[in-house]
């Protein structure tokens, strides 16, 4: 810790590597249903965020529309937050990273508005590697309209009506691993553990972070037959990898069996230990990271782990190769070329 | 020219055979799309521009990569008229499947020249030809089989400027300047000019009656289209961010733009100042400007009408959430896939109101290249100053024809970056409230991502807010920003730029129009002051929300013509629900929308006959 306590005072609240109080990462109250999924999820962020030392204001919170987009209102009242129109947090992201690549940006979206209404926008964000974590809170059903089915329902997943999804779920982990997203992982709004760890590595990685979190919505698919409740994913959840992360300012040594952990030194040299739990699991390889979902889906698992790492490929800020400074404040002087400039181009233009 | 409506030879009588006819006709250039003739209109173009006369170029083009159809009207006016005139006295003939019908079209007295196998004689007596065998010509000065296709352009443009007394050091030095830096391509070309205009030269006794003889009046002037104009607008606003999805006419506007990023805003390091994105769809464009500009870029888009129908919901979250972006809407024939690449005004209420709910846009409205430019960087000012959208309306005409222009000039004031509290001020006032209207100019202070202070975020939503960008649905908070808003669109009035009276005197009639209408209209005033002795006044509009001087010079004139380039009168009807109630029975339309640029005749004979002339 980096403060130090004088011995007479009163002990005060514990704060993180830059000084700052869980208190400060808090957002306001959440008006979603008591149990949500989202609400443990924003909980999480706040955890991770708070571990991890991020400064508030230097994180932008992007959300699209649904009640899961409604959660960047309920953690870190001190960042920045664009809650946009609905399926289009990936292209307001975008624009906001390409006007300042320096920030931290996280972004909250729902099944129904990424696998529905954003689907364009979503798969061509994951091509472009856009440096921001993509976090869907997934149940499976339209909560603010009232229990419709979304794209990413099981098929032959039940609604309360008794209604059957005769449709397949998109996947989109496969779909963000296929097209090019650099860190993909799955996870359970319930399952705190393994959720701190994967948002405190997606902190830490540079480039598109696609987390997938299976997050029950009590007030319509929490029920028999639903592949989003809390049961089903009690009784089904199955890790391919448990985490380990050390970021990089803590001062830890563990022991491990390297042949049964598989290692990533993140960009800002923290470090993801990944404990196999299925067999010689690799999440550098695309293609058997694919076959392993689609293979689950088939066995009726639901899987959950990092699937995917690449923390090489640039990113889409890389591509463009952009100043280092945010180009949204670079000044006059850099961005309105002299008088000499217009007057050679009208020169060329005299015919 | 096939096209049917474009009434050939109603102003034929003006002339016969014999007649010296000088700096005052068009050449109707028939093409076959995709046969490479533009750089070759685009000397010729020059080169009368070289000789120092007015002159303008319309590109009548289909829909199409290859083999359809294509015409480039090149008008020569020594009073300097640059709007598209009915008819063309020259004819260049070189498209086999219209020859008939572009022949039958030429006024009596007309010119056709021709590849000499489509016979066309057979067709009119009354009109004079030169057929040329241009196959021939190239085949002997290009031996590269495969440039012949080319090549055989240039020798029309050597055959025109010889029959129209072209002087060949004018053409020569355009095409130097055309093909800058490339001695071998200048020399191929201009060798098959020389080749047209020597076997004019030697072949042709008549002389034709039309001629291009030396003038003063281009000197200081430039060319350029409007696409290319916008762009230069944008880069010397600083732009900084630019999302966009191609879109017919549009797409110059930011190939210019990108061209002219590369060339001045690249760092020593290499690194650039700026981002371009071909975005996946039109809605992904707008979210990105959206994004980068409530983020601190100055950030950009160019669309046309089906771009524009999808940008609706973005541009109303821009429109309530207060957030700055520049839209270049270059117009083209609608509804739907309509006509993409004819010209319409037709975009003009669908952007005013773009988006559900009470939600209005703040449209610049440029009427000439020069203005492309100015209001393509005051765009940028204006947006991050309001806090809104700002739309920059031009249309095909404007955007993709090469037009005459006085020189740009370089901006006089610094950029505008409006209203943005900085650490230092939050530390100094304690915290903001976003869409608080401290000032009583309806606008609030914003802050950008990034700004470090622990007071400096807020909560940007399109969902009911109050002026301290919290969530709400409470009555009185809600109207109180939507009066807020009203108020700010009103002050716009006074920050958009005013309105041009063109002549504001004593008549009864005034006229108002905007954008490319302006080129016609003002030529048909003429014709209106000459053949009927009205001298009617004119004003053109180049910005919405009105400004007051528009109110004015409605109320001071008994009947006002508004003339736009679309079917349901969109100009009067916004004028409509702007004006005072008993000024609204004053505007009557005369309206122009089959898809190719509005010409004077049918401005003043429609005005004739409303006004029972």
């Amino acid at each position: 810790m980096a403060t130090t306590t004088a011995p007479n005072a009163t002990p005060g609240p514990k704060v993180n590597h830059i000084g700052l109080p869980i208190l400060e990462y808090r957002g306001g109250k959440s008006t979603l249903c008591a149990g949500c999924g989202h609400n443990a999820i924003s909980e999480r962020i706040i955890d991770a965020m708070f571990e991890m030392g991020v400064e508030p204001e230097r994180v932008m919170k992007m959300s699209g529309i649904g009640c899961s987009s409604k959660s960047p209102a309920y953690f870190m009242n001190r960042a920045h937050a664009f809650n946009a129109v609905h399926g289009r947090m990936a292209a307001v992201s975008t624009g906001a990273i390409l006007a300042n690549h320096t920030m931290t940006t996280i972004g909250v979206s729902g099944d129904g508005d990424t696998a529905s209404i954003g689907m364009g926008g979503f798969v061509h964000m994951l091509r472009r590697n856009l440096p921001m974590i993509y976090i869907i809170e997934n149940n499976g059903v339209y909560g603010l309209t009232k229990g419709q089915f979304s794209a990413t329902a099981d098929l032959g997943s039940k609604l309360k009506t008794g209604v059957i999804n005769d449709l397949p779920a998109i996947d989109t982990c496969a779909l963000a691993i296929q097209l090019g997203a650099t860190f993909v992982g799955r996870s359970f709004s319930g399952d705190k553990k393994q959720l701190l760890s994967m948002l405190k590595a997606a902190i830490s990685h540079k480039g598109t972070v696609m987390l997938d979190v299976i997050s029950p919505c009590v007030t319509f698919n929490d029920h028999e037959g639903s592949t989003k409740s809390y049961k089903f994913m009690q009784e089904n959840d199955e890790p391919i990898n448990e985490l380990g992360f050390v970021a990089s300012f803590d001062d830890i040594e563990v022991d491990y069996d390297s042949g049964q952990v598989y290692e990533v030194e993140m960009h800002d040299g923290s470090s993801l230990r990944l404990r196999k739990l299925l067999e010689d699991y690799d999440p550098t390889d695309k293609a058997n990271a694919v076959r392993t979902l689609m293979e689950s889906h088939d066995n009726n698992e639901i899987l959950t782990g990092v699937f995917y790492i690449n923390t090489e490929k640039p990113t889409f800020i890389d591509l463009l190769n952009v100043v280092d400074e945010p180009l949204g404040t670079l000044p006059e002087s850099v961005t309105r070329p002299p008088k000499s400039a217009l007057d050679s181009l009208m020169a060329s233009l005299r015919s | 020219m096939a096209t049917g409506d474009l009434a050939l030879g109603q102003e034929q009588g003006a002339f016969t055979a014999q007649k010296r006819i000088v700096n005052d006709f068009s050449i109707n250039v028939a093409t076959v799309n995709g046969s490479g003739s533009q750089s070759a209109n685009s000397v010729l173009l020059k080169s009368i521009f070289g000789m120092g006369v007015p002159v303008s170029g319309k590109n009548l083009f289909p829909s199409n990569i290859a083999g359809l159809p294509t015409w480039f009207v090149i008008r020569a006016s020594k009073d300097g008229y640059v709007a598209r005139k009915c008819g063309a006295e020259v004819l260049v003939a070189l498209n086999p499947d219209t020859a008939r019908q572009d022949t039958l079209d030429l006024p009596t007295g007309g010119v056709a020249i021709y590849e000499e196998n489509l016979n066309l004689k057979q067709y009119r007596d009354d009109v004079i030809f030169f057929p040329v065998p241009f196959d021939k010509i190239t085949a002997a000065i290009c031996p590269e089989a495969k440039l012949r296709k080319l090549v055989k352009n240039m020798v029309y443009v050597g055959v025109v400027a010889q029959i129209l007394s072209i002087d060949l050091g004018v053409v020569e030095s355009g095409l130097r300047n055309q093909f800058a830096k490339k001695q071998k391509v200048f020399d191929l070309n201009f060798g098959a000019v020389k080749a047209g205009f020597d076997y004019a030269a030697e072949k042709f006794t008549q002389k034709a009656p039309f001629f291009i003889e030396r003038m003063d009046k281009t000197a200081g002037k430039i060319i350029i289209d409007g696409n290319a104009a916008c762009g230069m607008g944008a880069l010397f606003a600083g732009v900084t961010v630019v999302a966009w999805y191609p879109i017919t006419p549009s797409t110059s506007v930011v190939e210019a733009t990108t061209d002219l990023l590369k060339k001045f805003r690249v760092m020593p390091d290499g690194k650039a100042s700026f981002a371009v994105v071909q975005a996946e769809d039109e809605l992904a464009a707008i979210g990105m400007v959206l994004g980068a500009g409530w983020a601190g870029a100055r950030s950009m888009t160019a669309t046309s009408g089906p771009g524009i129908s999808l940008m609706a919901e973005f541009s109303g979250l821009g429109y309530y959430a207060e957030i700055p972006g520049v839209i270049f809407d270059v117009q083209r024939t609608g509804p739907s896939t309509g006509m993409p690449t004819r010209t319409q005004q037709s975009d003009l209420l669908s952007v005013a109101f773009l988006s559900h709910g009470d939600t209005k846009h703040v449209i610049l409205l440029p009427g000439s290249v020069k203005e492309c430019f100015e209001f393509g960087y005051a765009a940028f000012d204006l947006a991050e100053r309001l806090q809104t959208p700002v739309f920059v309306l031009t249309d095909l005409d404007l955007g993709m024809n090469n037009w005459m222009s006085d020189e740009f000039e370089y901006p006089t004031t610094p950029l505008d970056r409006g209203k943005v509290l900085t650490a230092a001020d939050l530390e100094k006032l304690g915290g903001f409230a976003r869409y608080r209207d401290v000032d009583g100019d309806a606008i609030g202070w914003r802050t950008l991502p990034g700004t470090k202070h622990p007071k400096a975020s807020y909560f940007t939503r399109g969902s009911g807010h109050n002026d301290a960008a919290g969530y709400t649905e409470k009555p009185d908070e809600y109207t109180a920003l939507m009066d807020r808003l009203a108020r700010k669109f009103e002050n716009a009035r006074k920050l958009v730029p005013g309105p041009v009276a063109f002549k504001d005197g004593t008549s009864k009639v005034g006229f108002l129009a905007y954008g490319t209408t302006d080129f016609a209209l003002r030529e048909s005033l003429d014709h209106i002051k000459k053949e009927h002795g009205l001298d009617a006044d004119y004003m053109r509009i180049r910005a919405y929300p009105f400004a007051h001087e528009i109110h004015d010079f409605v109320a001071s004139h008994d009947r006002i013509y508004v003339v736009e380039q679309d079917r349901d009168a969109q100009l009067a009807s916004l004028l409509k629900l702007d004006l005072p109630a008993d000024q609204v029975s004053k505007l009557r339309s005369v309206l122009h929308y089959n898809g190719l640029p509005i010409d004077a005749r049918s401005i003043t004979e429609e005005f004739a006959t409303k006004e029972g002339l």
